[in-house]
């Protein structure tokens, strides 16, 4: 093991002042070695992105660090004056941001915003410059560095920015390099490009990596070292390898149980109740007491110590004191949860919809007269069935096209061609005051529980709208009635109907989302990556409720994601798009376990398994998603597909039928 | 808060003063030609005008006029103005297409020429100026309301009550008015210092009041002839306007930041 390259000693940072400041970073002590990966694990709110902040000195302007020690080779940084810290950020510490479309300035040249880094710490100018910025972008794998060096933000991908940023850190070259969710923002197959380049570089130049993230599949791929947060605390440190073996601290324990998969499909997921507390007061027992499963009176009125539990290792937990014979509680009562009754068999059973050939094409106008140039084939043919009682999944990256296939189902944004029959009639016919009837049978949840509630609408009449919309749920008590009993069948309580979206949490919005759909008796909801934006913790409670609602319900869900373990989770159906159009569409074993088109494969095996060393053969895609207004010719995928043929570039594929529930589009395939 | 005080205080009286202006025992036409131009240091309050009319009466019964004409104009503005530009931008197509041409056009004339062109043609008088101005108003709230309308009507909230069923009058009502009236309002404070020294600007040109009824612009045009020898007859209501005018900026520029703090706090909470 190498020697410590950084060292944090008890630091607490404060924002704001008083007695009702916020303490995001309360006594956080870790150290990272030259040339190793240490990971900063957390939800949202617990404090890691503020510790980085902290460390680089670069907190919001009423923040301020209240105590403690960051000492870079034995260099106190708190020390340091402004002038002496503007040394070490980029040159020493550099970082990278989550969100690649905002870090950059989009009014300079990618070039020249690497060469400011170069021009400020190295002292190059000129000729020296522009070839040491050609080589640094070359290094972040930009192909064609010499031309893309004059391009602008705009011109290049999310993927493409990332690898900006990133060569924009390592042109000091850095000892240690933050990365703040470097990936959170990109795609699964862009994902693994960048972590690989990330590892790759890490090794090349021997930096050290703090890698702050909420997942736990890229930390099992990335870090060394992890280190979980809680509530402006570290709980649990330990090796890599030992803390996907065997986590400690009831709350690792319970994120891992919390995490969708195929093996727990039959039974609600574990949830971890409640959410974070907040952070603005003195806490007098265990932080995580409120949640845990195995707290006992004892967590509550005594804050736990620091026990460590071998080599590196450690908890901040009162189970772990030799000094206490805790009265063990039983472990993971809910995980016992009743499997959900099966819905019955949907044989000879009409579909519910019914989707053929769905077409959205968005006309691009030039000019004055607006004349129409092309069209952006955002939904290029999409065939799909939906039974009552079951759960398809869509999956694909961003830009394929999916929310455009669920809008359009709906009728939100109306389809171009193709035809979309819901129980028998044909939605894409249906205009006015019929269809507006009709949408009570189908609806829709966002992505964002934020920008989906009105905020200047209180719960009640959120929920109620459906129902004075559809005329339906009698007068106006009765109306009120049900919602407080649709509040109740999502988990929340009566009373909460008088108050506003902003007094929630992510979670709690997102089931007010849910009851508003249920207020007006759906038999379809299109889910719109309805967790994506939630805590794994919360997302389970989301997805156990959806389940739930399903089971009780009868509803059908199209369910929109890009998260591959949800798809395991929930689905009975699962169709793959690409760029438009579906390419693999079968039952969720046949399409996770046993993928056939190249895609399909390329993405199932991007996604970070947390099994470490998993051995599996990854396939690295090459490239980005092309843009669907300029399609490649033949096999959309061919540009990437790492067996593209030459008849691939001459005709999109026909469906093949491996089974009579699995189909999918390649030539390549019997 | 207490920084303004002051203006409250300005905006205030003006409003009570425009209400109550007619019960108070005022003479602000009785003419007395031995007061003519005597300065206030010569005769108390703020001296007499040119027919010997005590300019304290003029000044305060101005207001009334200043104070129709604003509010009268902004609200002639506004309504309309809002009315059109969120249906233009919620409902799209030819419908948007024809009015912003509409607004385009408007726009091309230089604002306070054509309310001169249009007063100058309807004649003189206050409902006819808060016509000519509304006429020239509406476009600025219209084009607001437009875009405010074109990016909320995409947020998901507003998807999910199409999703639901709901009218477009209840989406506009519900879910778009009450999340763009913070901007129009205060557009709305803007407009009306606007409108204050459009209509001095208007009657100054003799287009606006007739006399002898006083407004504020109109004093200013007539006093300007005895500037040299009687400079209270333009500092008096110029001192008035200057007041009214700053008070409401300085008003519209706290309910702007005000409304503004929602969505600071909101970014705050997103980014930790």
């Amino acid at each position: 093991m190498g020697e410590k390259l950084l060292e944090v000693f008890d630091l607490r940072t404060r924002i704001g002042r008083g007695p009702r400041a916020v303490r995001p970073v309360d006594g956080v002590s870790f150290h990272i070695r030259r040339g190793e990966t240490f990971a900063l694990l957390g939800e949202s709110g617990c404090g890691k992105s503020m510790t980085a902040l902290s460390l680089l000195r670069l907190l919001p302007p009423a923040g301020r660090i209240a105590g403690g020690r960051v000492e870079l080779d034995g260099e106190n940084l708190l020390a340091l004056t402004e002038r002496g810290m503007r040394s070490v950020r980029g040159n020493r510490i550099a970082m990278i941001f989550q969100e690649p479309m905002t870090s950059l300035n989009p009014v300079m040249t990618i070039g020249s915003q690497i060469g400011e880094v170069l021009e400020l710490h190295k002292g190059l100018r000129g000729d020296a410059l522009r070839e040491k910025t050609v080589e640094l972008l070359d290094a972040v794998g930009i192909p064609d560095a010499a031309r893309r060096h004059g391009e602008y933000p705009h011109q290049l991908s999310g993927g493409m920015k990332q690898r900006v940023m990133i060569a924009i850190a390592l042109a000091g070259e850095p000892d240690l390099l933050i990365a703040d969710e470097p990936t959170t923002a990109l795609d699964v197959t862009i994902q693994a490009q960048v972590l690989d380049l990330l590892r790759d570089l890490q090794k090349r130049y021997g930096m050290a990596v703090l890698l702050i993230t909420h997942d736990l599949g890229v930390v099992a791929q990335m870090a060394d070292r992890v280190a979980v947060m809680y509530a402006g605390q570290i709980v649990e440190q330990a090796p890599a390898r030992r803390f996907f073996d065997t986590p400690q601290h009831p709350y690792s324990r319970r994120l891992f149980q919390a995490l969708p998969d195929s093996s727990k499909r039959d039974r609600p997921l574990t949830v971890i109740p409640g959410s974070v507390p907040p952070l603005d007061r003195d806490f007098t027992g265990c932080r995580f007491a409120e949640r845990c499963d195995r707290a006992w009176l004892h967590c509550r009125t005594q804050a736990p110590g620091w026990f460590d539990t071998g080599a590196d290792a450690g908890v901040l937990c009162h189970l772990f004191d030799p000094g206490l014979v805790p009265e063990t509680a039983p472990e993971a009562t809910q995980e016992a949860g009743a499997a959900s009754p099966e819905a019955p068999a949907e044989s000879g059973s009409q579909p519910l919809l019914v989707v053929d050939g769905l077409q959205v094409h968005f006309p691009i106008q030039r000019g004055l007269f607006k004349r129409t140039v092309g069209h952006v084939k955002a939904v290029d043919g999409v065939s799909l069935d939906i039974p009552t009682r079951r759960t398809v999944a869509l999956v694909g990256e961003s830009g394929c096209g999916k929310t455009t296939v669920g809008k359009g189902i709906l009728q939100l944004i109306r389809p171009t061609g193709g035809s979309v029959r819901f129980d028998g009639d044909e939605l894409t016919r249906l205009r006015g005051e019929r269809l507006r009837k009709r949408r009570a049978d189908f609806q829709i949840i966002f992505q964002d529980p934020f920008s989906s509630m009105n905020p200047r609408m209180q719960v009640g009449d959120i929920i109620e709208e459906g129902m004075v919309a559809q005329r339906i749920g009698g007068d106006r008590a009765q109306r009120r009635a049900r919602v407080e009993a649709l509040l109740q069948q999502v988990g929340l309580r009566p009373e909460h109907a008088g108050r506003y979206p902003h007094e929630f949490s992510g979670g709690q919005r997102q089931r007010i989302c849910i009851a508003r759909t249920l207020a007006v008796n759906p038999k379809l909801i299109v889910c719109d990556e309805p967790t994506s934006a939630l805590d794994v913790s919360v997302q389970a409670q989301i997805l156990n409720l959806l389940k739930d609602l399903q089971a009780s319900l009868g509803l059908a869900y199209l369910f929109i994601t890009h998260d591959i373990s949800v798809v395991a989770y929930l689905a009975d159906r699962v169709a793959v798009m690409y760029l438009g159009r579906i390419v693999e569409e079968g039952s969720v074993d046949e399409v996770l376990e046993d993928a056939r088109h190249p895609y399909t494969q390329a993405l199932l095996s991007a996604v970070p398994d947390i099994e470490p060393d998993s051995g599996r053969a990854i396939i690295r895609l090459q490239g980005d998603m092309p843009s669907p207004a300029n399609p490649p010719a033949g096999c959309h995928f061919h540009p990437r597909c790492p067996k593209a043929r030459d008849e691939c570039r001459r005709a999109y594929p026909p469906e093949t039928a491996l089974s009579p529930t699995h189909k999918a589009r390649c030539f390549l395939l019997p | 808060m207490r920084r303004l005080l002051p203006a409250l205080l300005v905006v205030a009286g003006w409003a009570l003063l425009a209400l109550l202006v007619g019960r108070l025992p005022l003479e602000p036409d009785r003419i007395d030609l031995e007061r003519i131009l005597l300065s206030p240091l010569a005769a108390g309050g703020l001296g007499f005008d040119d027919l010997g009319r005590p300019v304290l009466d003029r000044v305060l019964t101005g207001a009334r006029t200043s104070f129709l004409v604003a509010f009268g104009v902004v609200a002639l503005s506004a309504v309309p103005g809002v009315l059109a530009g969120s249906l233009a931008g919620y409902l799209g197509g030819r419908l948007d297409a024809g009015m912003v041409l509409v607004m385009d056009v408007f726009l091309a004339f230089p604002g306070i020429l054509l309310a001169i062109a249009l007063a100058g043609l309807l004649g003189p008088g206050i409902d006819n100026l808060v016509l000519a101005l509304a006429t020239v108003g509406w476009v600025g709230y219209a084009r607001l309301a437009r875009a405010q309308v074109l990016s909320l009507r995409q947020r998901e909230h507003v998807v999910a009550a199409r999703a639901l069923g709901s009218r477009a009058p209840r989406i506009l009502l519900r879910h778009l008015l009450p999340l763009m009236s913070a901007p129009l309002v205060v557009e709305a404070t803007f407009g009306i210092a606007g409108v204050v020294i459009a209509e001095a600007g208007l009657s100054f040109l003799g287009l606006g009041v007739q006399p002898p009824e006083a407004s504020w612009g109109s004093m200013i045009r007539d006093g300007v002839r005895y500037l040299l020898v009687a400079p209270h007859l333009v500092l008096a209501p110029g001192a008035a306007l200057f007041a009214v005018v700053l008070a409401v900026n300085l008003l519209g520029d706290a309910l702007r930041d005000r409304l503004d703090v929602r969505s600071g706090a909101r970014e705050r909470r997103t980014a930790a």
